[in-house]
């Protein structure tokens, strides 16, 4: 299900070019925040996880999400070279799962491992706040890769979509009306955040159960859906 | 005008061979008015801001935009009706703080219109057949900066203009709601040229659409994610003066600390402490600097685009 050239492709597709520039920028913002965070005030936890909820797991996980979900197929569907690779003798399904694993590993590389490192430079791990939000980070990444490699595939505009997404519904909505919380990759991925980290370090809208059990049956059903895409696609041209 | 012809002389290694020969069959040039550089400027600028609201383009791409404005626009209706009904005496919001409240849904649209304008010509190589018109490099980069900044205009004046008329016809104070409306225009109009250069920046340095949305959102929307975490974090360790210097360092923040500082707006800065007058004329300065550096790099751009 694996497909190895495919896979080459793709990691070529999406660190290549300027798109890396984004992808290295902003985990780099990340650890720089967090150096001066902890020169200005020290480490304290409610800081740290200020700076690991407010920024890196509400802005910074997103948005590379987006980068790398939409990344992983958009572009090829967008200029129409997609044609060469389903032309060729490869199982639809099997070019989205390795397109999937692609897109969730450049993301977690990209969020979690940044998020651990920030966690440890702004307190030290202590209360486990590091290792939480590294979880939920990559948690939510592999979430967000599902979710906007679907969209990749469904829509022209993947990236404007999974931006309203992320940006309005996660943010805007999410903090306006309580409900959209519950429908939230972000609180899914800070319930089990919560449940990592020490007593009262992480707040989540939603029970571990309910979480995981979403976060799992949305991964799964995006994937499914944009194989099932995937297989029924035809090329539009160009507006 | 009778079709002549002219004979020219057979070449020398062909001789006895029928001589080449060029039949005039009357083509005229053009002597029509000529409607030159000015009209082909507005044109380029009149297509482009009905372009960045979908109109003459596919109903597809007529979804986004019109979606965006009419989100952008609800929350004011429904200010004004709550207004009405519970016979306020003024708005429950500022003028001013609009655009920084729903901050969001313009960079969305910004995201995605600024590379269709711009990212489209550069990618299809078209650029150098608006170049074989009598348009200079400095008319494309006007016309299509105007073009982006007068939609943005459209889409963050509008809700003001509806707040404005519901204000009114509330019986509100007319004096006091004037100012607190031209102020309101001042601030959009100062962030639709700033916003407008940001966007068409970016978009025309990241051709493929995809990466120049993803892009723009990632410039607009980062900084401001930075900013004010460590603005909040900054507050924590009651450091006043740095929260007041940070703003400089993200699009929004920069609108809000120049409202904040001549156009009498409450800064949504955390716990509102934005810039006074001194630090407001740095903010000012700044964004002042953004949009003529901005205006300099699309004519760098273009220099040799497409050729």
């Amino acid at each position: 299900m694996y497909h190895p050239t495919v896979a080459r492709l793709t990691y070529r597709g999406l660190l290549g070019r300027r798109r890396a520039l984004i992808l290295f920028a902003l985990p780099a913002l990340l650890l720089a925040i967090s150096v001066a965070v902890r020169l200005l005030t020290g480490a304290d936890d409610q800081t740290a996880a200020n700076v690991l909820g407010g920024f890196a797991l509400a802005t910074m996980v997103p948005l590379i999400g987006v980068i790398a979900g939409t990344g992983a197929i958009g572009p090829e569907i967008d200029d129409g070279s997609v044609v060469y690779l389903l032309s060729k003798p490869v199982k639809r399904t099997s070019i989205i799962l390795t397109k999937l694993t692609v897109a969730a590993g450049v993301s977690v590389a990209f969020s979690a491992v940044p998020t651990l490192i920030a966690g440890f430079l702004l307190n030290g791990n202590s209360r486990q706040i590091a290792v939480a939000y590294a979880v939920a980070a990559a948690v939510a990444s592999v979430a967000y890769s599902a979710i906007f490699l679907l969209l990749g595939t469904v829509t022209r505009h993947a990236v404007v979509a999974s931006l309203v997404y992320a940006l309005v519904w996660e943010s805007l909505f999410g903090s306006l009306i309580p409900g959209a919380r519950t429908l939230s990759v972000q609180q899914w991925a800070l319930s089990l955040a919560q449940r990592i980290a020490g007593e009262g370090a992480v707040d989540a809208e939603v029970g571990l159960p309910l979480a995981l059990t979403l976060l799992v049956a949305v991964t799964v059903a995006a994937t499914a859906f944009a194989a099932h895409k995937l297989r029924s696609l035809t090329l539009g041209g160009e507006e | 005008m009778p079709p002549e012809t002219r004979t020219t002389a057979a070449s020398g290694r062909q001789q006895g061979a029928a001589p080449d020969v060029i039949h005039n069959i009357g083509y005229r040039t053009y002597d029509g008015p000529r409607l030159g550089r000015g009209y082909a400027r507005r044109s380029l600028y009149a297509q482009s801001l009905r372009g960045a609201y979908g109109l003459g383009r596919s109903a597809k791409s007529k979804v986004m935009p019109m979606i965006l404005f009419g989100v952008m626009c609800l929350p004011a209706a429904i200010v004004v009706a709550v207004a009405v009904s519970t016979k306020m005496n003024k708005l429950p919001m500022e003028y001013t703080r609009y655009a920084i409240w729903l901050q969001l849904v313009i960079g969305l649209y910004l995201a995605a219109q600024a590379p269709q304008s711009v990212s489209r010509d550069l990618r299809f190589r078209t650029v150098p057949l608006y170049f074989s018109r009598p348009i200079e490099r400095v008319d494309y980069v006007v016309a299509k900066f105007a073009a982006m900044a007068s939609a943005l205009f459209v889409l963050t004046a509008t809700p003001l203009l509806i707040l404005y008329v519901g204000a009114l016809l509330a019986k509100m104070d007319f004096a006091v709601q004037t100012k607190g409306f031209a102020y309101g225009l001042a601030s959009v109009t100062l962030l639709s040229l700033f916003y407008a250069g940001i966007g068409l920046v970016v978009a025309a340095l990241t051709p493929r659409r995809g990466f120049g949305v993803a892009a723009v959102i990632a410039v607009l929307t980062i900084p401001y994610g930075a900013v004010s975490t460590i603005q909040n974090i900054a507050l924590a360790s009651d450091n006043i003066r740095a929260v007041e210097w940070l703003g400089l360092f993200s699009p929004i923040t920069l609108i809000d600390g120049v409202q904040t500082a001549f156009l009498s707006a409450t800064s949504a800065f955390p716990d509102g402490h934005g810039p006074g007058t001194g630090a407001g004329t740095v903010y000012l300065l700044v964004v002042l600097a953004l949009i003529a550096g901005s205006y300099g790099l699309l004519m760098r751009r273009y220099r040799k685009a497409g050729l």
